[in-house]
């Protein structure tokens, strides 16, 4: 056991929030909290230097006793399924530092506690390689989101925080009692590693992979437990919108990666077509509800549902392609949409309206500012030379070839897409100019280029050249097939 | 022969995308900013013709520069296909920059650094497609032409402008996110790579009939730029843009991508052998043969002189399209050099329609009587440019048609002889009226003096008139190149 680099990455951010109540004035929480998260990020782009893709094993594992009574350990390791997520949450985490930077202006250090925190348990969800402590993490996470929201959120702030409490909340109820239930089949054991290489009965797979996909299915949302995103978003702060998008919608996805392929391989082979019709839903669904908005916060939160629903797509398909297309897409649109909703929060905080109809001709207004919202916009739609195209083509690619009929739902919402986005885009930036005769609006500065251009460069260099990306993934994605289709007797 | 290594598809396309940079930088130095175009279409016509020895002896240049995913690379490639395309659209830029220059600071026109930097940019893209060596490549390059020539469209801003664009962005969006993105994914499924392939990419593929018969009405119908109908809405609308937009972008640069894309398709994803196999030629033909009829009629019944140019160009491109897919050599090779005859004559006639706008305000083919008298030079290019059209030799669409005549007969094809003769006619019906009305009208009211021609937009037209012509005399270029996409 050498360094304990990924220790450090998961506690790096709970010992600045520590650090943090000590400090009076805001300006200095401001500054310690991203000095925090740059030192966060660096020990992710360390952890990513030093992965080695030739291996689906867990790497830099570190192991302790906990409570060996119960057969809990503190144990992290990180594979290539988790690696991308680590450094996102870190990339993110460092973004939502920036873009609260003047957004939040009352109780700052409570604030930006909570944001470390939330960091902290996020990087621990994707460390963690023991089951419960898995589940301490999962759990946790849910306190600070629910603060961030609730505190300090929009008029509805409370509302919609005990709605995301409430929904997450049952989801995980039924997540705890399938780690019971695995726990006593397992051998008294929460190593993840060992719970994955039995074999469970097909019956007792069958119950578990429902009891999970309750859960997972919250988070990521799928349709129809989807109701709590649009209004945990319009109300969460710009940087709570960038963590839910950006990390806690992946955290879904994840599950069904690390718990119900691997452990559950039979029952997902079997309900496989059921998730890919409930992708394809969600897909459609969500892009059409997505057209249908006015407020641009709610047409992001809505296209989050549609754009899951293509890693979801992806996942089920179970095939190479489907699954590297749909890790791919989950860090896809951590960026994409994290970055939607930090231009959302930008123009929020310079008009106070979110109604699309309130804006149009920004680009004359404020054109750097739009000029890096076309590229998101086409980014979010999947424009070819876009991280998000290539991600969509491995997806429906795999996806056509699981199931045609699920293939083309998916189009159908990739053009759903085209018509909401490009539609906000032409409302909002062009047309002639509104917000310019009302408000006097300036253009980005350097703290919110500083938050911008890391993510736009994430926009073209996996839109172009994926390959060092789907690198990390490779090793693993292969063993989890090897996992799906060997235990489960292949399609 | 083995593929030249060469960094020149990568420079003729930096060469217009540096342009666009440039003219955005020297947005307060006018005069240095309308120096940028012309200087940067010489240099890239002249990098793209210093390929064209390589590919007229039956060579390609290949430069590949990295992998994308498994199968796909982003790399160019340049064979004879991409060769007509490109040079056609490098040369013609170099008139057209020249040509804009003269209507823009005529009209005074606003946004003129957006203008000419998008103007830039659309050839960078279209180059790109040009070279792309297979379909990933391609379709970046497709859709950059599709953004970049938006603001071209909404250029003027106003409700016409706004209304316009819109149709333009939904048509070509909404073809490329729904049926072309099916058929890419699909495709990519089935062959495992996007590789454009001498004989066919999915040639050897096992899949069935209906499955590769719904890809490939994907991918014609995806490649909306193509205009076949009911896809082809978009181009007339386009029309409110600026007029050297329309001459260079609506009737060479991104038309001829979209009727380029289909080629494409049709010679190397699906390959001569399977499209005819699956019987999609015959049926791909009966429904650019609706095009071309109804296209004409159509343009029969416009009064305004673009959107009769712009319906023309519909029914143009489904030539090229109908030359393809008869699938006889001669018909393939008349479709493939009717991209150059057609770019040749419409962009004369396009410019010839801005000169009358900028020398007379007048757009209405009705308010047009007498106007020949006053503006010999570009009525005099027009009405050369409107016989190409209708295919009399010795001009440049005669050529084209004739192989295309005589390749539907070879194909043993004779309802399609019909459809050419027909639509030929129709061609001279909508286009020598005008002709007529310019020179021999008499005019409703006397036109004041200051109608007169505009040097720096007639020498660019009477120089595309002349183009018109010596490739009909002199076609051996076209022909070479046609010939070796055909071998």
């Amino acid at each position: 056991m050498g360094f304990p680099l990924l220790s450090l990455i998961v506690f790096v951010p709970a010992a600045g929030a520590a650090v943090l109540m000590f400090l009076r004035s805001d300006d200095t929480v401001r500054r310690t909290a991203l000095g925090v998260t740059v030192v966060d990020l660096a020990l992710s782009i360390a952890m990513l230097a030093g992965f080695d893709t030739a291996t689906h094993e867990m790497q830099f594992t570190e192991t302790y006793p906990w409570v060996p009574a119960l057969g809990i350990t503190y144990a992290l390791g990180i594979d290539g399924i988790s690696a991308l997520f680590v450094f996102l949450t870190a990339l993110l985490g460092l973004i939502c530092v920036l873009a609260s930077w003047v957004a939040i202006d009352r109780k700052v250090k409570a604030f930006m506690i909570n944001l470390l925190v939330m960091q902290a348990l996020m990087q621990g969800v994707f460390c963690a390689l023991d089951l419960f402590l898995f589940y301490v993490f999962w759990e946790a996470m849910l306190i600070p989101m629910y603060l961030i929201i609730g505190v300090w959120g929009g008029e509805g702030r409370v509302y919609a925080a005990f709605k995301f409490f409430l929904y997450t909340l049952a989801g995980s109820v039924l997540f705890l009692i399938g780690v019971i239930v695995l726990y006593f089949n397992g051998g008294e054991t929460f190593d993840i590693l060992a719970l994955t290489a039995q074999d469970l009965p097909f019956h007792v797979q069958s119950w578990l992979f429902f009891a999970f996909l309750v859960a997972f299915a919250v988070k990521v949302p799928m349709v129809p437990v989807h109701t709590w995103l649009p209004d945990a978003h319009v109300q969460a702060p710009t940087a709570g919108s960038i963590i839910l998008a950006g990390v806690l919608l992946k955290m879904g996805a994840y599950g069904f990666l690390r718990f119900s392929l691997p452990m559950l391989p039979e029952a997902s082979v079997y309900y496989s077509t059921m998730m890919l019709a409930l992708s394809a839903l969600a897909i459609v669904y969500g892009g059409l509800l997505a057209l249908a908005q006015d407020d641009l916060k709610k047409l992001v939160a809505y296209s989050s549902i549609s754009h899951m629903g293509f890693v979801t797509l992806g996942i089920f398909a179970l095939n190479l392609r489907g699954l590297e297309g749909g890790i791919l897409q989950m860090f896809n649109h951590g960026v994409t949409t994290g970055a939607l909703f930090l231009f959302v929060g930008l123009i929020y905080e310079r008009t106070h309206t979110r109604s699309i109809a309130d804006y149009g001709g920004l680009m004359k207004v404020v054109p750097v500012y739009t000029a890096f919202l076309a590229l998101f916009t086409l980014s979010s739609m999947a424009l070819p030379g876009t991280n998000s195209f290539v991600g969509e083509l491995l997806v429906l690619s795999g996806g056509f070839a699981a199931d045609l009929a699920a293939g083309a739902a998916a189009v159908t919402g990739a053009l759903l897409g085209a018509a909401y986005l490009l539609g906000m885009y032409r409302k909002v930036a062009l047309g002639p100019a509104s917000v310019g005769a009302r408000y006097k609006i300036r253009d980005v500065n350097a703290r919110e280029m500083a938050a911008i251009l890391p993510l736009a460069v994430f926009v073209v260099w996996v839109g172009l050249y994926p390959k060092p990306f789907l690198n990390i993934i490779d090793a693993s994605v292969a063993h989890l097939l090897a996992q799906v289709h060997g235990k489960g007797g292949g399609q | 022969m083995d593929p030249v290594i060469s960094i020149r598809p990568l420079l003729a396309v930096s060469v217009a995308g540096l342009a666009a940079l440039a003219v955005l930088l020297l947005n307060n130095r006018e005069r240095l900013r309308d120096v940028v175009s012309p200087l940067a279409a010489i240099v890239m016509f002249a990098i793209v013709i210093s390929m064209a020895p390589t590919v007229l002896a039956g060579g390609t240049v290949k430069l590949s520069l990295f992998e994308v995913l498994p199968g796909i690379d982003f790399a160019f490639r340049v064979d004879a296909l991409g060769m007509v395309f490109a040079s056609v659209s490098s040369l013609l830029w170099i008139v057209a920059a020249i040509y804009s220059i003269g209507y823009m600071r005529h009209l005074n026109e606003h946004a003129q650094t957006r203008f000419f930097a998008c103007f830039a940019a659309s050839l960078a893209a279209a180059v790109g497609g040009a070279f792309a060596a297979n379909l990933f490549t391609l379709v970046i390059f497709y859709e950059v032409l599709s953004l970049v020539t938006y603001p071209l469209v909404y250029h003027h801003e106003d409700e016409d402008g706004w209304t316009g664009s819109r149709k333009y962005l939904v048509y070509l969006m909404g073809a490329s996110k729904s049926v072309l993105l099916a058929a890419l994914a699909l495709t990519y499924m089935l062959a495992g790579s996007l590789d454009f392939v001498p004989g066919g990419l999915l040639a050897g593929v096992d899949a069935s009939a209906a499955l590769l018969t719904v890809v490939y009405f994907c991918y014609l119908f995806g490649f909306a730029k193509a205009a076949v109908m009911p896809m082809h809405a978009w181009l007339p609308a386009a029309m409110v843009a600026p007029t050297p937009v329309s001459a260079l972008l609506h009737a060479v640069a991104v038309v001829k991508m979209g009727v380029f894309c289909v080629l494409r398709i049709v010679f190397h994803v699906f390959g001569v052998g399977l499209v005819g196999g699956l019987g999609l030629g015959i049926a791909t033909a009966y429904l650019v043969s609706f095009t071309i009829l109804m296209a004409s009629v159509y343009a029969l019944t416009r009064d305004d002189l673009k959107a009769r140019l712009a319906y023309s160009t519909v029914s143009q491109l489904s030539y090229i399209v109908l030359g393809a897919v008869l699938l006889s050599p001669v018909s393939m090779v008349g479709g493939i050099i009717h991209i150059a005859a057609h770019a040749f004559s419409k962009i004369t006639l396009f410019f010839c329609a801005g000169s009358i706008y900028c020398a007379s305000g007048k757009r209405n083919i009705s308010d047009m009587a007498g106007i020949g008298r006053k503006l010999p030079w570009t009525m005099g290019a027009f009405f050369v440019a409107s016989l190409s059209m209708i295919g009399v030799p010795p001009t440049a669409g005669f050529v084209s048609k004739w192989y295309l005549a005589l390749g539907s007969v070879e194909a043993g094809q004779i309802a399609f002889l019909i459809v050419l003769l027909v639509s030929s006619i129709l061609n001279a019906a909508y286009f020598l009226p005008v002709s007529y009305v310019a020179f021999f009208g008499t005019e409703a009211q006397e036109s004041p003096a200051t109608v007169r021609e505009i040097p720096m937009m007639t020498i660019p037209l009477v120089a595309t008139a002349i183009l018109s012509v010596s490739m009909g005399i002199f076609p051996d270029y076209f022909l070479t190149l046609a010939d070796g996409v055909v071998r």
